[in-house]
């Protein structure tokens, strides 16, 4: 049925295009044989085929169109006759003669224009008379039709300002009043046609109505074109009776598309002049207009105009357009009781974005905006619609973006309020955009006032919001997330020692509530936070006076202590360790002793109870020996109990290699090069022969197991070590114990050249190369190395 | 002509936030036909934005590298030269120069580059190279005072090589160059 009703459609036009080709045909003879009267008939007939009823708006269309190229001949041909001396009045009567009232009207309004042209009567008299005519026909779609092109062929004749056909004194009105009229007329005959035909077809007549509205805007636009359309007459007459037109005549559609129009085509300073008048609309429309489209637009075309020139700003003020925009939003949105949630967003984002272009420095305003909407969400609950949260991160993003400073939007007290009607995952993405803010504009939050403000704002990533972490959180993201609060926590600094370690305790005071998840992310950067606050107060002079509300490095340390305690319960010993290992160091540059030991006895207490991974414990003692070398600050007891103990740690790791290569490392704990009193000879001399039975050992074990001698390569580091403490002067180190170690490998090495590996090969090479050269060096190391044979 | 990258130690995000903007814009995708990274990067992020650079990168692990499969130590020859790579903290005492060389010996190499201490070093020693390019960050050193960023770029050509060091001083980059030149006497045999 309905692809019939499509064919049949098709035939009627083609039948249409045909009658209207073939009268046009005639109507060319006619005219080139100047033939008036029968011009006149076959015109007539041609546009009879303008009468029918059977097509739908865009196939009359097409229709039209071709009977319009056909007038604009015609036309042509009356300004022939009429300059060839034929009277334009006997013309104007003689085609009032056909006998259909459309083609009539339609040649009517042709000779229409060339009268105008002609100026034998005034341009307003004429349209007057042609727009109380079209009056004749009320078929909605020809009656459209025919006013358009009443509209197309006077536009260039109205008497406007300037215009040659303006007339005596204030003709310009007579212009306005045409239009007016005209498109009134018009939209009535456009809301109108939604009633024509059955009930059931009203979607599709709604479809092909919003197709034709263009006809009936086109209006607007020429009403904006008129030159003498001053702010006045527009404030006067032209906005008052189009708004007096799209509010009574209750049509959504119209209202919808007009109130843009308007908005769209006339200037606007006029709009911001007139913001009284126009916003006073909007609580008349229907209810189902989507307003929420239209007043964000006329929002941002506001916000556009105040941003193209700072000399327009004070007109902005001086009508108090921030005032009347925001109430014209709430009388809006209690009109609409109905408005989606959507809606109420789109609105005060728009008016937010309008206030942030026009009033930067009132950040008052961007706040009253944030508390008129919260008060409009209050008592809603949490906002679930996906694209209404998405409208709301965009609206909390402006302020960002605006000012491209936290700082500014952390005054903004509603702010965080806002973010309590979204759910955890928004507030995330929220916390995210936030700090995405700070690093890209390397934002330094200077006071712990901010940073705890801040951390109101982010604590979406603080911590759980909702109960605890479900499990369908991607690891990935939970990462990202975190490492970004990791570098947030960077931002945070301040010369003034106080209130860096104010802001510190802040840090802490919110991060240690993020539970195990979340604490190996964020307490790494707070410990080195402190830790550099250490080393700036390790500078100062200490206060003599003892001050307790003044910061020092021992504050620090009891706060780097708990910090560091709040690991174990993840647990996350290996990062304990290693963070102990750096405040141990830190409390040896501050000469605190008891501190230090303290640290070091919580590393041992987690090496001995929490590590027991073989590869984590060789970095562990890498990390305790490296350390523990490097202190100064021991006397000889606790430097004994540690060292002791250390090396005691080295010899029981489970591969031999690893036990080997950490014991002979511990030699370097007996000896250090700038410290006399730390060059105990002997000791270094047990370590490294205890490293040697060790390599020992592990040869014969390979043996047993592989049938190898295994690795040459711990005795050719063991030689090196021996090299490295013959060459600082340790007397213990003697020529016959290095010579006798080069020829145990050299010997292992021939014995075992199958096995070999060439890389231990290329070691002793250039370990002998290394003798060599010290050799050459002369002085008191060529000396010492002097009875050595390579 | 080969351009190599050197760099380590930049402790994102636990000491520092970011690269200095500076660095940034200087290290661009397609100038380097290698980096070498002695560790600390620490996340996965920073792996992906030096892949970025140039994907031929090659690093040794720090103690506080979240990626767990990065080798203690890493050799490589480019032209004539023979590189070596570690982090560093399992060489005690740290950052010292006779310790380091017995690690050069060890894996043979004519370059050494380690990391750990955060300070920029760079001695001609037996005939090779021990580099530490500092902390690319700046990144807090409990061995190091005042870190100023700083990492290496080594133009390798023939048995030629310069090392140039880009140091960043109160935001100004500075930069300084070291030549190097292989002899055929250092030249190490193949075996």
């Amino acid at each position: 049925m309905i692809s019939d009703g499509v064919e049949d459609e098709e035939k009627w036009l083609a039948a249409g295009i045909a009658g209207l080709q073939q009268n046009a045909f005639y109507m060319h003879r006619a005219l080139d044989s100047n033939n008036l009267r029968d011009a006149l008939k076959y015109s007539a007939q041609m546009l009879s085929e303008l009468r029918t009823s059977k097509l739908s708006p865009h196939k009359y269309y097409e229709l039209y169109m071709r009977a319009f190229d056909e007038l604009r001949k015609l036309e042509m041909f009356f300004k022939e006759e009429a300059r060839r001396g034929c009277s334009i009045i006997d013309l104007y009567e003689l085609v009032q003669h056909a006998g259909n009232i459309l083609p009539r009207l339609y040649l009517l309004c042709t000779v229409g224009s060339v009268y105008i042209k002609s100026k034998e009567a005034p341009a307003k008299d004429v349209l007057k008379d042609l727009v109380e005519m079209s009056r004749g026909i009320q078929n909605p779609v020809r009656g459209l039709f025919l006013r358009s092109y009443l509209s197309q062929v006077s536009r260039d004749k109205l008497p406007d300002i300037g215009s040659e056909y303006e007339g005596d004194a204030d003709t310009v009105k007579d212009a306005v009043e045409f239009v007016l009229q005209n498109f009134t007329e018009m939209n009535k005959l456009w809301v109108r046609m939604q009633h024509q035909g059955p009930a059931r077809e009203k979607e599709k007549r709604e479809k092909e109505r919003s197709e034709l509205r263009d006809l009936v805007g086109k209006n607007l636009h020429v009403l904006s074109q008129i030159e003498g359309v001053d702010l006045d007459l527009y404030k006067d007459t032209v906005l008052p009776r189009v708004l007096e037109q799209v509010v009574n005549c209750k049509d959504e559609l119209a209202q919808f598309y007009l109130m843009d129009c308007i908005i769209q085509v006339f200037p606007d300073e006029y709009h911001l002049q007139t913001l009284d008048v126009l916003l006073g609309a909007y609580p008349q429309l229907q209810p189902s207009v989507d307003i929420k489209t239209v007043l964000s637009q006329l929002m941002e075309r506001l916000s556009n105009y105040a941003a193209s020139s700072t000399e327009v700003l004070p007109e902005f003020l001086q009508v108090e357009a921030f005032s009347k925009l925001s109430n014209a939003i709430g009388k809006v949105i209690e009109a609409q009781v109905d408005m989606p949630i959507i809606g109420v967003v789109t609105l005060y984002s728009s008016l937010l974005k309008f206030t942030l272009h026009v009033h930067p420095d009132r950040l008052d305003y961007a706040d009253q905006v944030l508390g008129s909407f919260v008060k409009k969400l209050s008592g809603k609950g949490k906002i679930q619609d996906s694209r209404a949260t998405k409208q709301v991160v965009a609206l909390l993003s402006a302020p960002l973006e605006k000012y491209n400073d936290i700082v500014t939007a952390l005054k903004l007290t509603n702010y965080p309020r806002v973010l309590e009607f979204l759910d955890s995952g928004t507030n995330k993405v929220m916390a995210t955009v936030i700090i995405q803010s700070i690093m890209k504009n390397t934002t330094h939050v200077l006071t712990a006032e901010k940073v705890e403000a801040l951390f109101e704002l982010i604590k979406g990533l603080i911590e759980d919001l909702d109960g605890p972490l479900n499990d369908e959180v991607d690891e990935e993201d939970f990462k990202e997330e975190q490492n970004s609060v990791a570098r947030l926590i960077q931002m945070f600094s301040n010369d003034d020692s106080e209130e860096m370690f104010k802001i510190i305790c802040t840090v802490k005071k919110h991060i240690l509530n993020g539970g195990p998840k979340r604490l190996p992310f964020t307490v790494p950067p707070l410990v080195f936070s402190s830790l550099k606050l250490v080393r700036k107060l390790q500078a100062q002079e200490e206060n003599p006076f003892g001050d307790d509300a003044s910061t020092t490095p021992k504050k620090n340390f009891q706060l780097l202590t708990q910090t560091i305690e709040a690991l174990l319960n993840v647990p996350a010993p290996e990062l304990a360790l290693r963070l102990y290992m750096q405040c141990a160091e830190a409390a040896n540059d501050c000469d605190l002793e008891p501190v230090a030991y303290e640290f070091f006895t919580q590393a041992y207490i987690l090496y001995e109870e929490e590590i027991s991974d073989s590869k984590a414990q060789v970095t562990a003692i890498h990390l305790i020996v490296g350390t523990l070398q490097r202190m100064h600050v021991f006397g000889v007891e606790n430097r004994d109990t540690l060292t002791h103990k250390a090396t005691g740690y080295s010899a029981k790791l489970l591969k031999k290699a690893d036990q080997c290569r950490a014991v002979y490392a511990c030699a370097h704990l007996f000896w250090v090069d700038d410290q006399e009193n730390m060059k105990d000879g002997e000791r270094v001399l047990i370590c490294l022969k205890r490293a040697l039975r060790i390599a020992n050992a592990a040869q014969q074990m390979s043996n047993a197991t592989r049938g190898s001698t295994g690795s040459v390569a711990l005795f050719v580091e063991i030689l090196n070590k021996y090299l490295y403490f013959f060459e600082k002067g340790n007397p213990q180190i003697t020529v016959a114990s290095v010579q006798s170690l080069i020829e145990l490998v050299t010997t292992e090495l021939q014995s075992d050249s199958a096995s070999a590996e060439p890389s231990v090969d290329a070691f002793f090479a250039s370990t002998q190369r290394y003798i060599q050269f010290q050799k050459q060096k002369g002085g008191a190391v060529g000396e010492r190395y002097e009875p050595i044979k390579a | 002509m080969v351009l190599v990258l050197a760099l380590g130690d930049l402790h994102i995000p636990h000491r520092a936030p970011d690269l200095p903007a500076k660095f940034k814009s200087m290290l661009v995708p397609g100038k380097i036909q290698h980096i070498i990274c002695t560790g600390n990067l620490c996340i996965k992020e920073v792996h992906d934005y030096l892949k970025t650079l140039c994907p031929d990168l090659h690093i040794t692990r720090g103690e506080y590298d979240e990626e767990t499969k990065y080798p203690e130590t890493k050799t490589l020859t480019i032209g004539q030269f023979k590189l070596g790579l570690c982090h560093g903290h399992q060489v005690i005492p740290w950052g010292d120069l006779d310790s380091l060389a017995m690690l050069q010996r060890q894996l043979d190499v004519d370059i050494l580059v380690t990391g750990h201490t955060h300070q920029f070093t760079a001695y001609k020693h037996e005939g090779g190279v021990v580099i530490n390019p500092g902390s690319a960050s700046g990144a807090y050193s409990s061995i190091t005072y005042d870190v100023n960023p700083s990492f290496v770029l080594m133009d390798i050509d023939g048995l030629r090589v310069v090392v140039y060091v880009y140091e960043l001083i109160d935001g100004e980059v500075k930069v300084d160059k070291i030549d190097f030149k292989k002899t055929t006497a250092a030249t190490h045999s193949a075996h």
